[in-house]
């Protein structure tokens, strides 16, 4: 299983959140906003300046920045 | 008897709880109607939005709580929502819940039912899942969460008021709530991944191990570091907090279980997903991002300009009729058109603009867009601590900084709010400009031209804007140290305008300014009235009415005040009648330029003030007969005028938006010292070029 950065998803691309870090405070946060590892989402689009970038998942849509996201792996699907 | 009677008349208190985007708002607007009245929480920015709705004979107060991802608060704005949560006075929560986004929204109620409290559930957004082709269960749903739930659907009207019949019946007779999840559930994520490794431990096995400690798992960790978050989150859980991931795990299973697709989606591909295509577009969006803030910018700064000056002139004629009524009482004829009825003028002035920003951002935030803009933006305005949504606070403040601080209340999070609200009136807003037309005009424009005058404007505009991004940086770094979470931005679907709310929106942010800022700014004017009206000089009969007025300034308070303080802005290039315009105009900078009129001996009222005023200030000269201007002297000026907080108003407003006393002493004083530096170093400059 080989996993990428999530900031280095491209538009379009389907994947599931595979390594986290430890969940509290900034991740805690993430963690509740449904990025839980397991999660499959998929990359709507990303900002016309390359950030932030909105994804698809659990039925809603939700921007994330780069820099916020640093440390999470994820597993490309499609 | 009597106890019984007034047991019976204390209003009963309803908390309505939900996800920002779940449509809370707009069904306490439904349910309120505009009877709403607005209280700041101690200590923070939070506002609480509550109003009193009667049925049957029972009151009941409803209380609107600022919306929220999770329990688990992490910012200060977040705890104060949350300790209404926990507030055992609530006698029932209804939890908001956008029925098109179970899976997420649902997370918050996972938390709130654990606290065994009154607790009933209001599904919004039901066209929405209809729309998809789905049906969603409602008793289904109801059993999964032990309470009731009421979707709100059929005609707008019919579905509130079976809401609100439904809050009171609740009230008369509540549902408790318990815990939807069974604690073993947190620790599952852990089993799975010790399962995995190769370790098959049962559920009983695994929490006796849990509850002995971390040191029973020291030798799984010096093997699989990996697993130290695992078994953190699941000793939580056990004890406290139940894992994210557990919570997820059965709200999706509820989802799954309860909304089924009956038949296609009504569109394949759905309305926001093409409007999207060119709203967040890399050329069209950046393209409509530009024409939709030049029109709000347009619409403060040139539509409201008529009510504007509706208002002014309104409030100088009644100034007018007033003071000839009160003919025969000079002192209190004074207090109350120049003090009383031009400070209210000033206060009401502010309302046009204001009431056109809520209107625009509440359309912008209602319909959607505002998360798109911010979106486009939030590169731009992220790297220095703000986010997109930064945008429009700082635009509207090129108009009035009054609004712009308001609006910033567009920005959840409390560090970037205050941030932004702390260099809004760095902005050059509209009362700058007739300084700046004044000195260019008598100063730039005749000796350099056209060029160098319009670059002069655009100047001082940057000037505020420049700085800024610095101040921000600065701010964020040094002062509102602290945890910082995560930019979260929802996408939300767009959505028609929703009138109703738009006009609460704007009627709450008016009547807010009116009452609270207004009566600061109205107690201030009438201070800095009596400042320049007292003592009384003694003037000869037969002196010119204007030359009189300057001799009345010279010696009032603020005169002698002006000539005390000389000495502090000599270093500038100043003279004790520009001390004292500078002095007369920190309530509010408009009023430099009649000041400036009276101290030259034009009085304030001159048709062609600023005709005579330019020729006046050209001859102006230092006592040993040097010229007291030079194009320097000017952009000195201007540069004070662009930096400093000569705004009462704004300071008022920054107190009310803040809930503090400290945040603007803070920005008076920065920007004061920012302004004193500014012009002190045009003149240093102006000295090594010979002052020509």
């Amino acid at each position: 299983m080989t996993t990428i950065g999530f900031g280095e998803l491209k538009k379009g691309m389907r994947a599931k959140i595979a390594e986290t870090p430890e969940p509290k405070d900034q991740v805690l946060r993430l963690y509740e906003m449904g990025l839980v590892p397991g999660t499959e989402f998929k990359v709507v689009k990303i900002a016309p300046l390359g950030d932030p970038i909105e994804i698809d998942l659990r039925g809603y849509r939700l921007c994330l920045r780069k820099q916020e996201m640093a440390g999470f792996e994820v597993e490309i699907l499609g | 008897m009597k106890s019984k009677s007034s047991a019976k008349s204390a209003p009963k208190r309803v908390a309505l709880v939900g996800n920002p985007n779940a449509g809370k708002t707009t069904l306490f607007n439904s349910l309120t109607g505009s009877k709403q009245k607005i209280a700041n929480y101690p200590g923070v920015t939070v506002e609480q939005v509550s109003a009193f709705i009667e049925q049957d004979g029972v009151r009941a107060e409803f209380i609107d709580v600022p919306g929220l991802y999770s329990l688990d608060a992490v910012s200060e704005d977040e705890a104060v929502a949350v300790s209404v949560i926990h507030d055992k006075s609530i006698d029932l929560i209804v939890c908001v819940i956008d029925g098109s986004n179970l899976e997420r929204n649902l997370f918050i109620y996972t938390q709130i039912c654990a606290l065994g409290r009154p607790i009933m559930v209001a599904l919004t957004m039901v066209d929405r899942v209809e729309a998809k082709g789905e049906k969603l269960d409602v008793e289904k749903l109801s059993k999964f969460l032990g309470c009731k739930v009421i979707p709100l659907v059929g005609h707008k009207e019919k579905g509130i008021a079976a809401l609100r019949t439904a809050i009171f019946a609740e009230l008369a007779n509540p549902t408790i709530s318990g815990p939807v999840i069974d604690r073993t559930e947190a620790i599952l994520p852990l089993k799975d991944r010790l399962n995995r490794m190769g370790f098959d431990l049962s559920v009983e096995e695994l929490k006796a191990k849990i509850q002995e400690g971390e040191p029973a798992f020291e030798h799984y960790f010096d093997q699989f570091p990996e697993l130290r978050p695992d078994f953190l989150l699941a000793k939580e859980g056990l004890e406290r907090h139940l894992d994210p991931s557990a919570r997820y795990h059965w709200t999706s299973k509820v989802q799954k279980e309860v909304i089924s697709q009956i038949k296609k989606p009504r569109r394949a591909v759905t309305v926001t997903d093409k409007l999207d295509l060119i709203l967040t577009h890399r050329v069209f969006g950046l393209g409509i991002f530009v024409l939709v803030m030049y029109l709000v910018f347009l619409c403060i700064y040139t539509f409201s300009k008529p009510a504007m000056d509706l208002i002014q002139n309104g409030f100088n004629s009644l100034g007018g009729v007033l003071g000839n009524l009160l003919q025969g009482a000079p002192v209190l004829r004074s207090l109350v058109v120049d003090g009383i009825v031009g400070g209210i003028g000033s206060v009401l002035v502010f309302l046009p603009q204001i009431l056109v920003l809520f209107f625009c951002i509440a359309l912008l935030e209602g319909t959607g867009y505002l998360a798109r803009a911010a979106f486009l933006m939030d590169r731009l305005l992220g790297w220095c601590g703000l986010n997109g949504r930064a945008f429009i606070p700082l635009l509207s403040s090129f108009a009035c900084a009054i609004p712009g601080i308001m609006a910033a209340r567009v920005m959840p999070d409390q560090k970037s709010r205050l941030a932004t609200i702390l260099v809004a009136p760095l902005m050059s807003c509209s009362a700058r400009l007739p300084v700046y037309m004044l000195l260019i005009g008598a100063f730039i424009e005749p000796q350099f031209g056209p060029f160098w005058a319009g670059f002069t404007l655009f100047a001082m505009h940057f000037l505020g804007f420049g700085l800024a991004i610095p101040v921000v940086f600065f701010i964020n770094k040094k002062i509102l140290k602290g945890k910082r979470l995560p930019f979260l931005l929802e996408l939300p679907p767009y959505q028609l305008p929703k009138w109703k709310d738009i006009f609460i929106a704007m009627f709450t942010r008016g009547k807010v300014f009116v009452t609270t800022a207004g009566t600061t700014i109205l107690v201030m004017s009438v201070i800095i009235w009596a400042a320049g009206y007292f003592p009384r000089y003694n003037i000869p009969a037969g002196t010119p009415p204007e030359v009189a007025a300057e001799i009345q300034l010279e010696h009032s308070v603020l005169g002698t005040f002006g000539k005390g303080i000389e000495p502090v802005f000599r270093p500038l290039g100043f003279d004790w009648r520009i001390s004292t315009a500078i002095l007369s105009a920190f309530p509010a900078r408009e009023t430099v330029v009649p000041s400036l009129g009276i101290l030259f001996s034009l009085g304030k009222d001159d048709k062609k003030l600023d005709e005579k005023l330019s020729k006046k200030l050209i001859d102006a000269k230092w006592p040993d007969n040097k010229p007291l201007f030079t194009p320097w002297t000017a952009v000195g000026l201007m540069v004070f005028f662009a930096l400093c907080a000569q705004c009462f108003s704004t300071l008022a407003t920054v107190r009310r938006e803040t809930n503090s006393r400290k945040w603007p002493w803070v920005m008076f004083i920065y920007m004061t010292v920012f302004a004193y530096v500014g012009a002190l170093i045009v003149h240093l400059i102006a000295m090594l070029f010979g002052a020509s």
